[in-house]
């Protein structure tokens, strides 16, 4: 039954969806809900099936279980367990505790939620962040340099050359494009209030401690990071795409609770990525030599707070990044 | 092992001698728990059989939500709700307290699941099934489902009819209190048959302690 009621939902609903959606009002959403609920404490999430619903987008790519049994499909296998096991297979490039999944949800396969698909078919491409034209290499790279706070594995390398293979096998179909839809996170709207770091912690508080824990250093269990870290010495650095509030944001929006897709409203994602994003985390490896230098070199937007004092805190003052060690497996 | 006071080997050897159990070195049952122990079994393992759950090493904040829930019809059970709604405040304490700190000794469970269920259940359990929503349970359960104390319960080595029992009662709406919702958005997902694959799945792993770790265990780069 409920799975009638959700091809239902993602048929004939989920066009309308997105306008209630941003109206923040959701009741519509209560499609995938059940019977009323009593308890305050117990209502049920007005989640979407998944990050790719207001996206737009048609495509599915493969079935891992259709990787085929070949050399080829050797690389494509590895370049899928480095995306889901990067600590078990890439530690050499990882300086924190974060897998690549964490912000790819399935790998890399999902739209809304940075599908690799949309990333294979979209470079080379210019980034006004190093100003210049990278290639797909080039993007990987600067992804175990920021998010993943380790070095970047050298062009060819085997790590390069399974993550490509992996994204090169499930575009398949896709047509060149870099405006493919689910490719990114998906737009939100500006924000009706200015995000703010007081209503953030309540978000926080309400809908995202429970995992991440309170001090937002995450969970581990038998030596396992089960929930990642979003702030702290073990999550990503202050030059990665999740510390500008809008790109978290987006990402919260459409991904966040864990399985409850777009259950926030656009304020509330905001106001939480303000929160997480207004917290100290390790150093950008780009760091010149002070805060002030590297605010004014790199983060010279509303969008980050580095350099900026939230919360009584200058964040970004840790001085020097510290030297890169890589994880051991 | 670590080295114990001299006297307190001896109490609970008595104990243990007393309540003619195992020498395993645990606390005594408290008196409340006589009543559980008929169905959940002395050890706190349960009766999969039976379908009684295992309730030893399952956090004691989740156990004493659970209680308060059978108690106050969040969530249903005719039999639970009998055993819940005398308990004191006090007296739920100690018996979470009590389960919580039993060991895990459960056997695996001898499976005679067919392969084809298997391996869907535990794709499942590993990567979910995203295009119908459904995260891997594995991904808030921790790795061989052991739970992450206080809140994911342990769902590795539960009987599978009790599994699926609770991912019918969420879709229903005969079991809620679950946080945020959570559960019950996932349940939603969930058809017969992949409930019925991902239950034989996780009925088949041997269960194993959860130890919550220090969250920030790696020592390279960060801040001060
Ligand atoms: C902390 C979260 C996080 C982690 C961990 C992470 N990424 Fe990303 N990744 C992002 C964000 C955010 C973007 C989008 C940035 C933007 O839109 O500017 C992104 C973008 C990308 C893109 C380009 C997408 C596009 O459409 O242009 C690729 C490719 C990519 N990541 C690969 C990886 C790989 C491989 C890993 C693991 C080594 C990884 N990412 C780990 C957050 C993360
Ligand atoms: C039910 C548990 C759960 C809840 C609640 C939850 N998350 Fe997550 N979150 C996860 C999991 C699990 C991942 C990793 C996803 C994966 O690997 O597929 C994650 C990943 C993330 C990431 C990217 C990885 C990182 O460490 O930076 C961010 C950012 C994030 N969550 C923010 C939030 C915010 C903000 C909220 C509240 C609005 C929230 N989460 C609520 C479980 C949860």
């Amino acid at each position: 039954m409920s799975a009638r009621i959700n091809i239902l939902f993602k048929r004939i609903i989920s066009p309308l969806a997105y306008a209630v959606l941003l109206g923040a009002s959701a009741p519509l959403l209560a499609a995938d809900a059940a019977p009323a609920v009593t308890q305050p404490s117990a209502l049920p999430a007005k989640a979407a099936l998944n990050a790719a619903l207001l996206t737009g987008s048609t495509f599915t790519p493969p079935d891992p279980s259709t990787i085929p049994h070949d050399e080829f499909g050797k690389a494509v296998q590895l370049g899928r367990n480095i995306m889901f096991e990067t600590q078990k297979y890439a530690p050499q490039y990882v300086g924190n505790s974060l897998n690549c999944v964490n912000c790819h949800t399935d790998g890399g396969a999902m739209a809304g939620s940075a599908p690799l698909w949309g990333a294979w078919v979209s470079y080379p491409a210019y980034r006004a962040k190093n100003k210049k034209v990278n290639t797909y290499e080039d993007r990987l790279q600067g992804c175990f340099r920021f998010s993943m706070n380790g070095k970047a594995p050298p062009l060819g390398s085997d790590v390069l050359v399974a993550l490509q293979a992996y994204s090169y096998w499930l575009a398949k179909g896709l047509p060149v494009d870099e405006k493919v839809a689910g490719r990114g996170y998906p737009n939100i709207p500006e924000p009706a209030q200015a995000p703010d770091f007081v209503r953030g912690k309540a978000v926080y508080e309400a809908n995202c401690a429970i995992c991440h824990a309170a001090n937002g250093a995450g969970r581990v269990v038998n030596n396992e990071v089960v929930f990642p870290p979003l702030w702290g010495a073990q999550s990503f650095n202050w030059g990665a795409g999740m510390s500008s509030i809008s790109n978290a944001a987006k990402f919260i929006f459409a991904n966040m609770p864990y399985g409850q897709s777009y259950s926030l409203t656009p304020q509330q994602a905001w106001d939480v990525a303000y929160y997480m994003d207004g917290q100290d985390r390790p150093q950008d490896p780009r760091y010149e030599g002070s805060v002030a230098a590297t605010r004014a070199k790199y983060h010279d937007n509303k969008n980050s707070l580095y350099g900026t004092t939230v919360n009584g805190v200058l964040l970004g003052d840790t001085g020097e990044p510290i030297p890169f060690k890589g994880n051991k497996s | 092992m670590r080295q114990m006071p001299l006297q307190t080997i001896r109490l609970m050897t008595g104990v243990c001698l007393l309540a003619g159990i195992s020498s395993i070195a645990q606390a005594a049952p408290p008196p409340e728990a006589a009543s559980c122990a008929a169905c959940h079994g002395a050890q706190g393992d349960g009766l999969p059989a039976a379908n009684y759950p295992r309730l030893a090493g399952l956090p004691a904040h989740y156990i004493a939500e659970q209680l308060k829930y059978f108690a106050d019809g969040t969530r249903q059970n005719a039999i639970m709700a009998g055993m819940a709604k005398p308990l004191t405040p006090a007296q739920i304490t100690i018996l979470a307290d009590y389960y919580a700190g039993l060991p895990v000794a459960m056997p695996a469970p001898a499976a005679s699941v067919a392969p084809i269920l298997l391996s869907r259940g535990q794709q499942l359990a590993e990567f979910g099934d995203w295009k119908a929503g459904i995260p891997a349970c594995f991904r808030c359960h921790a790795a061989g489902g052991v739970g992450v104390p206080p809140y994911f319960p342990p769902i590795a080595g539960q009987s599978a009819k009790y599994l699926a029992d609770q991912i019918t009662a969420w879709q229903t709406g005969t079991r809620k209190g679950d946080p945020q919702g959570l559960m019950h958005s996932v349940a939603l997902r969930m058809t017969e048959a992949d409930t019925q694959a991902v239950t034989a799945y996780l009925a088949a792993i041997k269960p194993a302690a959860a130890v919550l770790g220090d969250s920030q265990p790696l020592s390279t780069g960060g801040v001060k």
